[in-house]
């Protein structure tokens, strides 16, 4: 255990120095910003009540920047630590390869949470300053889903950061995974194939497989609780599982996704060569 | 202590060991020669259970891959190219320490005694360092632990002689109750420092030879070379190994490190046409 705690510092430290977790903090440092800059200002002249709207917005924008943003770090960081010889070089101590590759894990999951959450945070901070009511249920709720998304995505980054030998094939397979979640949203190909009449559970099987949609309706449903932007999938989704079923299995399945994904990614990682 | 039976290693259809056997012992330094693409770092990081390979590797009876951390607690490795560790030397010394239950303040006592001045380098990035200070931190940590079996890549390639003097020291104190696998495209470089010489070719082992020598590798020998004529390259090539010449040029004296020698018979092969005679002692 204490390995897996000395390598997730490391990954930690080392993630706090690079480039990318700076811009990284100021794009979603920055998001909140504007949507405080123009979001409560219009509120405000619709008669504002809460922080409700923004975190959706917020939320919504989250799903189109964080998985995108968790993949390619990831894969580059790990895929080009090994290319550069840094494997080589730190897996010739005697750290366990589950403390490297779980330590890993759960530094860059810390790196890559934390200022999604502390930009939210701060709104959240801002607004009990300011007086305006925060629903802390919605907000545990958010976070929870934030959580899951980052772990789906890491644990699914992590697995392509092993199956690739190179950081331009990780990258490019990180890109297609994530362009292929993308375009199975509700919006885009799903829409194609309802149109094309497909049988529904087809559908359905295939929106709830995917983590983006997952989190995506979940979000729907906290602020539209009968979800009418969906249309008929709404029906589907609420007599099978209701709307706390659907929440519990939005923020759950994720988790589970991701830990297989980089369950598997051990395996092979242990089970392969190493640089 | 170290064996490796019928060791072979493919890349893609490419057979880069070939059946490779081999058993080292406690005492044994050994230098693993070879060209470019001969095989030493694919056996070296089968050593270090790195590599998936066919045949059998064990240390002290144990197989790397299956008992790391007993493994590799014994192992201090210096690889080839440093790697490009954004952390500061502070971090990597205590991280090295740590993992392997050892206490930070012998490496950093290991790299005092190299040259390195610690509380410069301590929290500068390991990537920016200079490439003799890189070697020197690798080396403290590789050495600054109880490690009875040590991997080394052309370790001494980068190092100042005072360094190399101490680096020479360290493996002296250790050379009774240690294997040191030194590794070098060049066997000058590394011949003085070892009692064996193993030459990998294509894959296999070309040469497994004995190298006896009475000159011990903290020896420090007085040198003097005279020239029929002063040679301004000569000079210079003197003054890299820090010698000097009271005459004009025409002699020259300095110190040597005793593991030193082939490598400074080489230089002076170059300008074998100007030696008129040399003197170690």
């Amino acid at each position: 255990m204490n390995a897996i705690i000395l390598t997730a510092r490391l990954d930690i430290a080392e993630s706090l120095r690079s480039r990318w977790f700076a811009f990284y903090s100021l794009v979603f440092g920055g998001i909140i910003v504007l949507l405080f800059v123009f979001g409560l200002t219009e509120s405000r002249i619709l008669g504002f009540t809460g922080l409700s709207r923004l975190l959706v917005t917020y939320i919504q924008l989250c799903v189109a920047i964080l998985p995108i943003f968790i993949l390619i770090t990831t894969v580059r960081s790990v895929a080009g630590d090994r290319e550069a010889g840094v494997f080589e070089y730190m897996l010739s101590l005697p750290v366990p390869l589950y403390a490297w590759f779980w330590g890993k894990m759960i530094g860059r999951f810390l790196v890559v949470f934390l200022p999604v959450f502390g930009a939210m945070a701060l709104a959240a901070l801002y607004a009990v300053v300011r007086g305006v009511g925060v629903d802390w249920s919605l907000f545990l709720v958010y976070t929870s889903l934030l959580v899951s998304l980052a772990w789906a995505f890491l644990g699914i980054g992590m697995l392509i950061s092993t199956l690739a030998r190179s950081p331009d094939v990780a990258q490019t397979g990180a890109f297609l995974v994530w362009l292929t979640l993308l375009l199975f949203l509700d919006l885009i190909l799903l829409g194609v194939m309802i149109r094309e009449q497909l049988p529904l559970e087809a559908i359905m099987a295939i929106a709830v497989a995917n983590p983006l949609q997952s989190f995506r309706t979940a979000a729907i449903l906290l602020f539209d609780p009968q979800m009418l932007v969906m249309g008929p999938a709404a029906y589907v989704i609420l007599d099978a599982l209701g709307r706390t079923g659907y929440l519990v299995f939005a923020i759950l399945y994720p988790v589970v996704l991701g830990t297989l994904a980089a369950g598997v990614g051990y395996h092979l990682f242990r089970r392969g060569d190493l640089p | 202590m170290i064996s490796f039976a019928n060791v072979s290693k493919t890349f893609k259809r490419h057979k880069v060991l070939d059946g490779i056997t081999l058993s080292i012992e406690t005492g044994e330094r050994v230098a693993l020669v070879g060209s470019n693409g001969a095989g030493k770092t694919t056996l070296i990081r089968c050593l270090l259970g790195e590599y998936l390979h066919e045949g059998e590797v064990t240390v002290g009876g144990l197989d790397p891959k299956a008992n790391r951390k007993a493994v590799l607690a014994r192992v201090g490795f210096v690889p080839q190219i440093p790697p490009p560790l954004k952390m500061p030397v502070g971090e990597l010394v205590n991280f090295a320490a740590a993992v392997c239950d050892s206490d930070p303040e012998r490496i950093i006592a290991m790299m005092r005694s190299l040259g390195l001045d610690w509380d410069m380098v301590r929290s500068r990035p390991f990537v920016k360092l200079s490439g003799g200070m890189k070697q020197k931190t690798l080396i403290a940590v590789a050495l600054g632990r109880d490690a009875d079996l040590l991997i080394m890549d052309e370790p001494a390639a980068n190092l100042d002689p005072e360094a190399r003097h101490i680096f020479f020291q360290q493996l002296h104190d250790r050379k009774d109750r240690a294997v040191m696998l030194i590794t070098s495209h060049r066997l000058d470089e590394v011949a003085s420092l070892v009692n064996r010489v193993v030459e990998m070719d294509q894959g296999k082992v070309a040469l497994d030879d004995r190298v006896a020598d009475d000159v011990e590798m903290t020896a420090k020998l007085d040198c003097t070379v005279r020239l029929t004529r002063p040679e301004p390259a000569f000079a210079k090539a003197m003054a890299d190994w820090r010698f000097v010449s009271e005459d004009g040029g025409v002699s020259w004296n300095g110190a040597l490190n005793g593991p030193d020698r082939l490598r400074f018979l080489g230089v002076l092969a170059r300008y074998a046409g100007l030696v008129a005679g040399i003197e170690m002692k």
